[in-house]
């Protein structure tokens, strides 16, 4: 009796912590191009979604989105209840986020890219630290600590010294995942974080997000056309056509028995292509 | 040798070098200025409002289209006297040249600042890193890096045109020979071999240090 009530408390709570992210009716578009439509979709704490879906989809779209590095052309992108794509006004009026307000609201989303992205100008180390010690405060020693775990995490203790120029492109994307943790972000979003990588390099990648995955809480937006991957490591695969969300299930589910037609012929698509 | 006098030559190697610290003196300060000043250009052309970067694209752009001696006669014979203190020509020099080069080092800066891939911007905004991070500890590191070898050619082109400071009496080595030659009515053969080989030996290791930098840099 007495784990039942704390099982429906526990229910309650996460239910009265709501969505950690939460598309309402967004429009995204380029001129005349509309990427998004009125797209709906949200995401619980601590959930791994992917995205599928063909090229020019959206799915690259809903990342940079999330990351404020686009902005909505309509409706609202909620994070944690709070209003990302826009801010509240003296009256409460929800308006259009300007640059102070993201700047808050950002820092609990970290992002990784397909090209990597380090910084060339700073060894591995100021890279993962560069952020910590001028955004989040922390002093140089606290920030290199930090950063030490986190290479260890991936794999890479022995290059904090090393120059981005000078290690693999696996190796690279293991700092970029690393710099992006540092910030200890609640979302973390990954664009294709392997297809730019050579095909012997990808497992390394994956491993340590595998990794992550398993021993943190962290919620995961994950872009990726590796199957077994997004199966092991999400609980929820939304399949985008156009912009709408036209299949989503379980990746058990949605890669084994796909119900729509253009899922199946997308899946097909993605077996013979790699 | 009828054609070369040496008491003319051990008399002018003295006069000459002292007119070449001179000339040092204002291709550092003045390439010192042209650099900063060219950087703050591009800054504010990258991040300032429309109705800023309007006005001081066209008075760059003036400034870049009119000559130098031009400008440095304004600047001494117009600006100098109604400063009310006391400036010397060589300051007036100085700042003439600074500002003029600093025109053409600020489009330098700007195509460097471009050329940093957009990837470099999104992983700032993704980091939460502050404008102030975001400019000078990634983007202007990388952006100079690139444009290294084009800002050292524009010291060495602003070296070459200290001569016309002596157009306002600054007592640059070029002045000097032709004041020592105007004086003794000769010794022009004299005056300007001398002031050749020093600019050749001051020039030519810089030439060969910024052909080592480019090479550093492109790899
Ligand atoms: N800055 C932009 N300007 C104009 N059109 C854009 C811009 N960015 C994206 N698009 C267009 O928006 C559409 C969606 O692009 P998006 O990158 O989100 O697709 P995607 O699903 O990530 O595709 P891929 O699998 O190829 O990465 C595409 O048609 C693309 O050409
Ligand atoms: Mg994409």
């Amino acid at each position: 009796m007495a784990t039942d009530t704390t099982a429906a408390q526990v229910e309650t709570d996460t239910q009265a912590l709501g969505p950690v992210v939460n598309f309402d009716k967004v429009v995204k578009r380029y001129g005349e191009l509309t990427v998004l439509d009125e797209l709906d979709f949200s995401v619980k704490p601590g959930e791994r979604v992917t995205l599928i879906g063909p090229s020019g989809s959206g799915k690259t779209t809903i990342l940079r989105l999330l990351m404020t590095l686009e902005k909505v052309t309509d409706g609202v992108i909620w994070v944690e209840g709070e209003p990302l794509s826009h801010m509240r006004d003296s009256g409460g009026e929800l308006v259009p986020a300007n640059e102070a307000y993201l700047r808050q609201m950002r820092k609990r989303i970290g992002m990784v890219f397909q090209q990597f992205n380090l910084f060339p100008n700073m060894n591995v180390l100021r890279n993962i630290t560069e952020a910590p010690v001028h955004v989040l405060g922390l002093s140089k020693d606290e920030a290199a600590v930090r950063a030490r775990e986190l290479l260890e995490l991936v794999g890479l203790s022995d290059k904090e010294n090393a120059h981005p120029s000078k290690l693999s492109g696996g190796q690279q994307q293991r700092v970029a995942i690393a710099r992006a943790l540092a910030m200890r972000p609640d979302i973390l979003l990954l664009d294709e974080v392997t297809s730019a990588l050579d095909p012997e390099l990808v497992a390394d990648v994956q491993n340590v997000l595998r990794d992550i995955a398993s021993s943190t809480d962290i919620t995961m937006l994950i872009v990726t056309h590796e199957m077994h991957f997004a199966r092991d490591v999400s609980q929820r695969v939304l399949m985008f056509d156009k912009g709408k969300i036209i299949e989503e299930g379980t990746p058990e589910r949605l890669f084994s028995e796909p119900r729509e037609e253009r899922t199946q012929k997308f899946l097909r698509a993605v077996l013979e292509g790699r | 040798m009828s054609w070369w006098n040496n008491q003319a030559a051990l008399e002018l190697f003295p006069l000459l070098l002292e007119g070449f610290r001179i000339t040092l003196l204002a291709t550092l300060l003045g390439s010192l200025l042209a650099l900063t000043l060219g950087l703050v250009f591009a800054f504010i052309d990258r991040t300032a409002p429309e109705y800023i970067r309007r006005p001081l694209g066209w008075v760059l752009q003036f400034i870049r289209f009119t000559p130098p001696i031009a400008q440095l006669f304004f600047a001494y014979y117009v600006i100098r006297p109604n400063l009310g203190i006391g400036v010397d020509a060589l300051t007036v020099g100085i700042v003439v040249l600074g500002v003029h080069y600093a025109t053409y080092n600020a489009e330098i800066y700007r195509a460097g600042i471009e050329g940093v891939p957009k990837g470099q911007w999104e992983a700032v905004t993704a980091l939460s890193l502050p404008q102030g991070r975001a400019w000078f500890g990634v983007i202007l590191p990388q952006a100079i890096r690139r444009v290294l070898p084009s800002l050292g050619n524009n010291v060495i082109i602003l070296f070459k045109e200290v001569p016309v400071l002596s157009a306002i009496a600054v007592t640059e080595m070029v002045r000097v020979g032709k004041e020592y030659t105007s004086d003794h009515f000769a010794f022009y053969i004299e005056a300007f071999t001398i002031a050749g080989l020093i600019y050749l030996v001051a020039s030519y290791p810089t030439s060969l240090l910024m052909r080592k930098l480019e090479v550093r840099l492109g790899n």
